[in-house]
């Protein structure tokens, strides 16, 4: 019974050290990441609705596509993934960690069968004299050697490169694990969130992101939109520029004033993000317009807002009816229209940028647009994420893990001189790289060259 | 622009290193393979002039950003990144034939780069969430990534190709003759496919990082499951997988060959297909 349960649990970890879980869980991991990207994330039920219809969509809810990269399979094959990192690691780690600080200095007959690089000559030269010559060779061509004298008057050399060189792959490892934990932390004690911000007017609250209902979150202190701005490069309508200025109030105190965000420069206060992300017109704009009767040459400037209706000198009502900041590619635009009663509407468009344009009209009144006033609102990504830290950490482990582990070899040689009679030194040595053999054997068989020529002089 | 002049030249210098290279294979004439070595050469080197001149006409429109914003941009770029590993490649294998499988990659991209109109081929100032340098290191990174594993897949398909003539002419142990008599060994285009994916796969990892980086200072975001960033994880993991397969004797050979074409079709469809079939962040600025 016992040795069963035991053997169960063996197997148990054979499977998950296994590198053919590793695999499998990478082609899982791909081939299910696809479904979501063909599926779209996070819509409303109706918007599947209309697209898959009753039965599939009942499908895949139960099977979470919807929401599939937080699904509990989906999870847990990262799970599954991070335990077969882990269990492979442990499981290989202890020999490595022998391998590099307890290294095999004296190297047996069975240690020279199982390399791939091995030499054997018999030199003239006395074991003594040869002791020092090729602890100089080897300082001088591959690294500083440990010397280990046998009882049998045997000389061991043992010298190696970059042993720690073996631990980019643990490195590397170790990495993925931590940007996970580093995720993990970002979404339980961070939060994503959006809020939108009328310039001149403040706020101390965000929305939380993803959840059915909008859940607003308090910030702990103000953020106030002085002004908002969209700048275009000239001649085009395309963005050049978005900013807004921003002032932070934390307990009654200004603690940040006119500060700027702008896309990719984004505003930290208390671990709280403010990112520039979108902007939109707030209310209806105001308009300064000037009035100009044709016959008179006298002329009359009105305040208005959208809509608000007001009279002409001669007493016909007119309003501003519609606006755009763009007309055309004309710059800013107002639509009059002109409302007598019992005759019919005169409605014309005015441009800002042309303002005797509206004289070809013809009309008793020569309208032109001086200015408005279009009130924004900015809206900010808000994020905090105090695990991020953590995942650069990681990501830069990543990087330097893995170039250590597929471009550093840890390179091993070991020499060993047996006295033989008439004073004579049998010399065996043999080398051994943990990658790039072909690159190593190269360097091996020149050095081996170099080495014969020192055994011969 | 005296840099589309340049630009034209490069795809013309590829075009005929690809159709000297394919001729190499039935001629077996080594003068031929030098000489589309040597336009190979020169066409990467107008590549990286006509790079570094729009750069520079850039920089005098008052813009002096680098050329990598668009899908035009990109094309060329991919182009470049493609031959410099391809041409690293044969500095160490001095296997020629197969430029004969990487080269239309290039030629490809470069060909539909000049088919394109005017209007997408212009320098356009960039829109705000461009303007940040993690835009340059994200688009250099990815695409030597995606160029590694371009000329891996290369060296996967001639694996296939001349294994399969290999096995199927009998146990008689000689390589195959006839056509494939040029292609490398199929020891050494294991080996290319090999080592062109450890190129690829680490720059592919810093591609992700600095994209990652990026996203977290302009969105505060840095991982969104936006279908490109998933589609780079899926190669990420293809490759993973590839390269632990290495590890276990069954999955070095035709697997690896096989699962280098999968990962290069998949590293396609996360550059092309993301942008042309799925909806998401990364849309070459409206190209």
């Amino acid at each position: 019974m016992n040795t069963k349960k035991r053997s169960f649990l063996e197997a148990l970890w054979d499977f998950c050290c296994s590198l053919k879980l590793t695999i499998i869980t990478l082609i899982l991991l791909s081939a299910t990441s696809v479904i979501g990207t063909v599926i779209q994330q996070n819509r409303s039920p109706e918007e599947y609705l209309r697209v898959y219809g009753e039965t599939t969509y009942r499908i895949f809810e139960t099977l979470g596509f919807f929401n599939m990269y937080h699904s509990w399979w989906f999870l847990g094959l990262l799970a599954l993934f991070s335990l077969n990192l882990t269990a492979c690691s442990i499981k290989r780690l202890p020999r490595v960690w022998k391998t590099v600080f307890n290294p095999v200095l004296v190297a047996d007959d069975d240690l020279y069968r199982t390399l791939s690089n091995m030499e054997e000559v018999v030199s003239k030269q006395s074991p003594d004299t040869l002791k020092t010559k090729i602890g100089e060779f080897l300082k001088a061509n591959f690294a500083p050697a440990r010397v280990t004298e046998g009882e049998d008057g045997k000389v061991h050399f043992y010298a190696e490169k970059m042993a720690w060189a073996r631990f980019g792959v643990y490195v590397t490892h170790a990495s993925i694990l931590i940007i996970l934990i580093g995720a993990i932390i970002g979404s339980v004690f961070g939060f994503k969130g959006y809020v939108n911000i009328v310039e001149g007017t403040e706020t101390n609250r965000a929305w939380l992101r993803g959840g059915a209902q909008p859940t607003p979150i308090d910030l702990g202190f103000t953020v106030r939109v002085d002004k908002f701005s969209v700048d275009f490069y000239e001649g085009t309508r395309r963005p050049k520029l978005y900013e807004s200025i921003v002032t932070i109030i934390d307990d009654g105190v200004e603690v940040k004033r006119d500060r700027s965000v702008i896309v990719n420069d984004p505003l930290t206060y208390k671990g709280i993000v403010f990112y520039q992300s979108s902007y939109g017109p707030a209310g209806d704009p105001s308009f300064v317009l000037k009035v100009t009767e044709r016959a008179t040459g006298e002329s009359q400037t009105y305040n208005l807002r959208q809509g608000q209706p007001a009279r002409l000198p001669g007493g016909e009502p007119f309003r501003v009816a519609n606006f755009s900041e763009n007309f055309q590619n004309f710059g800013p635009a107002a639509r009059i229209e002109i409302m007598p009663q019992g005759q019919q509407v005169r409605a014309f468009t005015v441009l800002q940028a042309f303002p005797q344009f509206d004289a070809q009209r013809g009309d008793d009144y020569i309208f032109s647009l001086v200015d408005y006033n279009q009130r924004q609102y900015t809206g900010f990504q808000v994020a905090k994420d105090p695990g991020v830290w953590v995942v650069w950490i990681g990501c830069i482990l990543l990087m330097v893990g893995s170039v250590v582990a597929f471009f550093l070899a840890h390179r091993r040689i070991w020499v060993t001189l047996v006295p033989l009679d008439g004073g004579k030194t049998g010399v065996k040595f043999g080398g051994a790289s943990n990658r790039n053999q072909p690159g190593f054997e190269l360097a091996f068989d020149e050095m081996k060259k170099k080495f014969k020529q020192e055994l011969g002089s | 622009m005296f840099s589309n002049q340049l630009f034209n030249y490069t795809a013309l210098a590829y075009f005929v290193a690809m159709i000297l290279f394919i001729a190499f294979i039935p001629t077996k004439n080594k003068t031929v393979a030098l000489v589309a070595t040597t336009i190979s050469w020169i066409g990467w080197v107008l590549n990286t002039l006509a790079i570094g001149w729009r750069w520079r006409e850039s920089a005098l429109a008052g813009m002096g950003h680098a050329p990598m914003t668009n899908l035009y941009e990109s094309f060329v770029f991919f182009a470049w990144s493609i031959l410099i590993i391809y041409l690293l490649m044969d500095i160490k294998y001095k296997a020629r034939a197969v430029g004969a499988f990487v080269l239309p990659v290039a030629v490809f991209f470069m060909a539909w780069g000049q088919m394109m109109p005017d209007h997408s081929r212009a320098i356009q100032p960039l829109v705000p969430a461009l303007q940040s340098n993690w835009l340059t290191y994200h688009v250099i990174t990815c695409f030597i990534g995606y160029a590694g594993f371009a000329v891996a897949a290369g060296a996967s398909i001639m694996y296939l190709i001349k294994i399969g003539r290999e096995e199927k002419s009998g146990a008689t142990n000689t390589p195959a003759g006839g056509m494939l008599a040029m292609f490398p060994s199929t020891k050494v285009l294991d080996d290319i496919n090999y080592k062109a994916i450890m190129i690829g796969w680490p720059m592919l990892t810093l591609g992700i990082v600095t994209g990652a980086a990026w996203a977290n200072y302009a969105w505060g975001t840095y991982w969104s499951w936006d279908p490109k960033e998933t589609w780079s994880l899926i190669i990420w993991f293809i490759y993973a997988a590839f390269l632990h397969a290495r590890f276990t004797r069954g999955w070095v050979g035709r697997k690896a060959a096989w699962l280098s074409i999968i990962g290069f079709a998949a590293t396609l469809f996360c550059y092309l297909g993301v942008n042309l079939v799925l909806s998401g962040l990364h849309s070459y600025g409206g190209a």
